[in-house]
């Protein structure tokens, strides 16, 4: 659906403030027209996306959440591109949820993931900012009485040579009372002056964030409203048997204690009272059901399961045949660890309702169903729930939730206290930390043979959790029984082997897992690009050479590992002066990223990364600044996790609960980062997500030439169990 | 009990328990939310707040311990926070954007005793501090840059 159709299909009229105003009419107030009204002014809102002010002011409806990978701003860009606006009179806001409005166009529902947002809004939001544009001109054109067609404009200014000129807000009235044109023609990339123009835009939300008035769920306060906070099992699948409340209702600020489905809710007056009252409380859990092996026993399990075969997820030759009669064989196993997201901002959420009709407010990733199951809950029809996404302090994965726990448990905490009691549900780092829903733990096997200075057969075995398997998301990524998020990247090269298999096993574990910041490629990109470059070295070939000999067919990949190389002027990987260099390239959610991190071993034994070279081909960069950021927090967020990241179960509980021991990358450790973007007239695609794969196996192939065996369990530092 | 707390010029009475931490006292008492909460246990700084200056991180510091003038987010002022609020936003720092408060705080007071740090200055300053984002590479820069700034 088009930003055309929708307006077409959706039109009507709506007084307002002593202006008319134009523009869709939504189940609820649409945001566009509601906030117009409120604030007195009239606004032209010639789509779902857009509103113009006659203050000048051109307000972006963004229908994806802004949580740091810059929608807020990309999409502003699209609109502001096709309507000619001046970046300064840019502003942007969260769409509401409704999915008639406001789908992911690559979901089908309204949802945020997949590093997706850019690449489903490219068009959508260009269209939608064309149609504004039209509007005001032909508003212009009968103001003064002159052709459409020779009104220009240029920063948000409308002209005609007869030397008439105007604003955009001076036409929002006129332009309100004319019908929406039937199409618009886009501009060429050669007219483009926002798109892809370095310097061009800022981020919409850098400024309030730098001065703490970005106002986040854990913000929020309402009259008569209770903090929230949940005693959960300790073991994940742990039920409550019993609970003693008595001494967490003696705590001064303390309100109430209700069982849930997802532990005991504590509510009170405010954190601190709500944190001592849960301390307070007594529960006593029933474990019958409970997941009560440790990562010890899971990694054992998984270690054997993982010499024999699995589904085949990828198969073309006779690996095993090549393998047999080969006389130079390379095996290595690789053991990746849970690891949870820790967004800066915990799990939270706010909502009230007062028994016929909801209004929730949180960092919802995917507003459809997270919608929908506040409605369930509740018991309301969904015409009967508002939901409004926030800005929210990171996510990485653990916003876009497939068992959509958040929201319900919102609900089920709001529903306990009863009707009129609104509520802030607040997660600490302890819940978060120890809350599961990790990346999920897995081991790779792989097998290699080279021969002639060639890798001639690939096989590779992994074993893991699925957490699509057994949901309703199941049918977006399980085919023939595999969860393709388990094996993307590696069932498939981007190199040539004359003989290659893929196989996986799924097993059944108690934890909950969930995808984390690229998905499969977390793992993936480790095991297949540390494992090429073992045998690259192995075959004697240099690891950005040999590479390239094997990408005869995937040129984009190759396109970014030239530009890497160049960037870095690679001359081989050295140690030059007790430095080496490591390369990786990994595709991701059809994103090009090549890096080469130069590492040492510092005095305290540890790798330490100094600098990384990055290339990435995202295709059309809208945006470039983002891009570098996007990169550039991509291999913090890399270098973190492979060097320090890993939640250990014992006895089925989680081991790290806070900074202290979920040990995060900080500032000294951070490497310098230089990132090229390869020029390209592909459709754009994400950069959220694929600037994190390659770090890892970057710096374990540069560790590989300090004399290392490359790391063959994460975290690269202080990790270990065995 | 009842605690006397001066946040930004303004002299609050506060009847909540001793033990209860200055970042909830700020952020639930006051109203005042651009102080951040990460941990709880001071290994993330997203709380940082100033007392008679100096930065503190509110989240571990009891009520009952406060002994002097606070000042937030909300109300830094002077060349230094300037400095550092518009090197932030020129240089586009902030991702998620939740830390930056508590990073913003910990520049400013950085500035503050050492107008010219290195990088090495930035390192200890800063690194307790934590960024998800990893916005790091860009908040050293804004530092130099802040720095620069306040030469002229």
């Amino acid at each position: 659906m088009t930003a055309h159709d929708i307006k077409l299909s959706r039109r009507s009229l709506l007084g307002g403030a002593g202006a008319l105003v134009i523009g869709l009419h939504l189940p609820r107030p649409a945001r566009a027209q509601s906030s117009a009204a409120q604030a007195g002014k009239a606004a032209f809102a010639p789509n779902a996306f857009i509103r113009v002010g006659n203050d000048d002011l051109v307000t972006v409806l963004i229908k994806h959440i802004e949580f740091g990978q810059g929608p807020f701003t990309g999409l502003s860009t699209l609109v502001a591109e096709e309507m000619d606006a001046d970046w300064a009179q840019m502003r942007a806001e969260h769409a509401p949820a409704d999915v008639k409005l406001y789908a992911n166009l690559a979901f089908g529902v309204q949802g945020t993931g997949g590093s997706s947002a850019i690449a489903n809004s490219f068009e959508q939001m260009r269209k939608a900012g064309a149609t504004a544009r039209a509007m005001l001109v032909q508003a212009a054109a009968q103001s003064w009485n002159v052709p459409a067609g020779e009104i220009t404009v240029e920063q948000g200014v409308l002209r005609h040579a007869s030397g008439k000129q105007g604003r955009f807000g001076e036409f929002v009235e006129a332009a309100s009372k004319l019908p929406a044109p039937a199409d618009v023609a886009l501009k060429q990339p050669a007219n483009f002056r926002l798109i892809g123009k370095e310097g061009a835009i800022k981020r919409l939300d850098s400024a309030d964030k730098s001065r703490g008035k970005a106002q986040f769920t854990i913000d929020i306060s309402a009259p008569n409203m209770l903090t929230v906070v949940v005693a959960r099992p300790p073991r994940f699948g742990g039920t409550v048997a019993s609970f003693d409340a008595a001494q967490a209702l003696k705590v001064k600020g303390v309100v109430d204690v209700k069982q849930i489905g997802s532990g005991v809710a504590v509510y009170a007056t405010g954190m601190w009272p709500a944190l001592k009252g849960r301390e307070a409380l007594k529960v006593n859990w029933d474990e019958t059901a409970a997941e009560k092996r440790g990562s010890r026993e899971l990694i054992a399990e998984y270690r054997s399961l993982v010499r024999t075969p699995g589904m085949v997820a990828g198969k073309h030759g006779d690996a095993e045949a090549a393998l047999a009669k080969s006389d130079k064989v390379v095996e290595a196993e690789f053991v990746f660890p849970y690891l949870a997201h820790a967004p800066m901002e915990p799990l939270d959420g706010y909502l009230e309702w007062d028994g016929t009709q909801a209004h929730a407010r949180f960092g919802s990733q995917f507003q459809t169903t997270e919608h929908a199951t506040i409605a369930a809950v509740l018991g309301l029809p969904p015409e009967k729930v508002r939901l409004d996404t926030m800005l929210a302090g990171g996510s990485f994965g653990r916003r876009a939730q497939v068992s959509q726990h958040l929201a319900a448990e919102l609900a089920m905490v709001a529903k306990a206290i009863g009707p009129n009691r609104p509520v802030k549900l607040v997660w600490t780092r302890e819940d978060d930390l120890a809350g599961g829903y990790y990346r999920p733990l897995f081991v790779h096997r792989l097998r290699g043979a080279v021969k002639d200075g060639k890798i001639t057969a690939w096989s590779s075995t992994i074993v893991g959790q699925s957490f699509f398997l057994g949901t309703p998301f199941e049918a977006m990524t399980v085919k023939n029984g595999i969860d393709a998020t388990m094996v993307e990247g590696a069932s498939e090269l981007l190199y040539e082997v004359a003989d290659f298999a893929c196989d996986v096993h799924t097993a059944k574990v108690g934890v909950p897992t969930l995808w984390w910041r690229s998905v499969g490629h977390t793992h993936t990109g480790y095991a297949v690009e540390a494992f090429v470059d073992e045998l690259l070295q192995a075959a004697g070939q240099d690891p950005v050479a040999g590479r390239l000999a094997m990408m005869g067919k995937a040129p984009r990949a190759a396109g970014v590992l030239k530009a890497v190389a160049e960037l870095a002027k690679w001359n081989g990987a050295g140690p030059v002066d007790g430095r080496a260099r490591g390369v990786a390239v990994v595709e991701s959610f059809d994103t090009f990223v090549a890096q080469i991190a130069e590492v040492s071993i510092g005095p305290d034994g540890e790798p330490k990364v100094h600098k990384v070279w990055c290339a990435v081909d995202c295709g059309v960069a809208v945006n470039p600044d983002i891009i570098r950021a996007q990169m550039e927090g991509g291999i913090g967020f890399g270098v973190g996790h492979a060097l320090y990241g890993e939640i250990t179960l014992d006895e089925g509980r989680p081991v790290q609960a806070n900074f202290d021991t979920y040990r995060s990358l900080r500032i000294h450790e951070m490497p310098e980062v230089e990132v090229t973007i390869v020029a390209s007239t592909e459709k754009p695609t994400g950069v959220g997500e694929p600037g994190v794969p390659p770090i890892g196996p970057a710096v374990a192939n540069a560790l590989a030439r300090l004399g290392q065996v490359r790391p063959r369990q994460l975290p690269m530092v202080g990790g270990g169990v065995v | 009990m009842v605690h006397t707390l001066k946040v930004n010029g303004q002299t609050h009475s506060l009847d909540i328990d001793d033990d209860t931490p200055l970042l909830w006292a700020i952020r639930d008492n006051l109203g005042l939310t651009g102080t951040k909460f990460g941990c709880g246990v001071a290994q993330c700084g997203a709380c940082t707040v100033y007392m008679n200056g100096k930065p503190l991180r509110s989240c571990v510091t009891p009520i009952s311990a406060v002994d002097g003038e606070i000042t937030t987010i909300e109300a830094i002022a002077g060349k230094e926070a300037d400095a550092v609020q518009t090197a932030w936003t020129a240089r586009d720092v902030p991702q998620c954007g939740y830390c930056q408060s508590g990073q913003v705080m910990s520049a400013v007071a950085l500035l503050k005793e050492n107008r010219k740090p290195t990088d090495r200055d930035i390192d200890l300053a800063m690194n307790g501090n934590i960024c998800r984002c990893a916005t790091y590479v860009r908040i050293r820069a804004a530092i130099h840059d802040a720095a620069k700034a306040l030469e002229v």
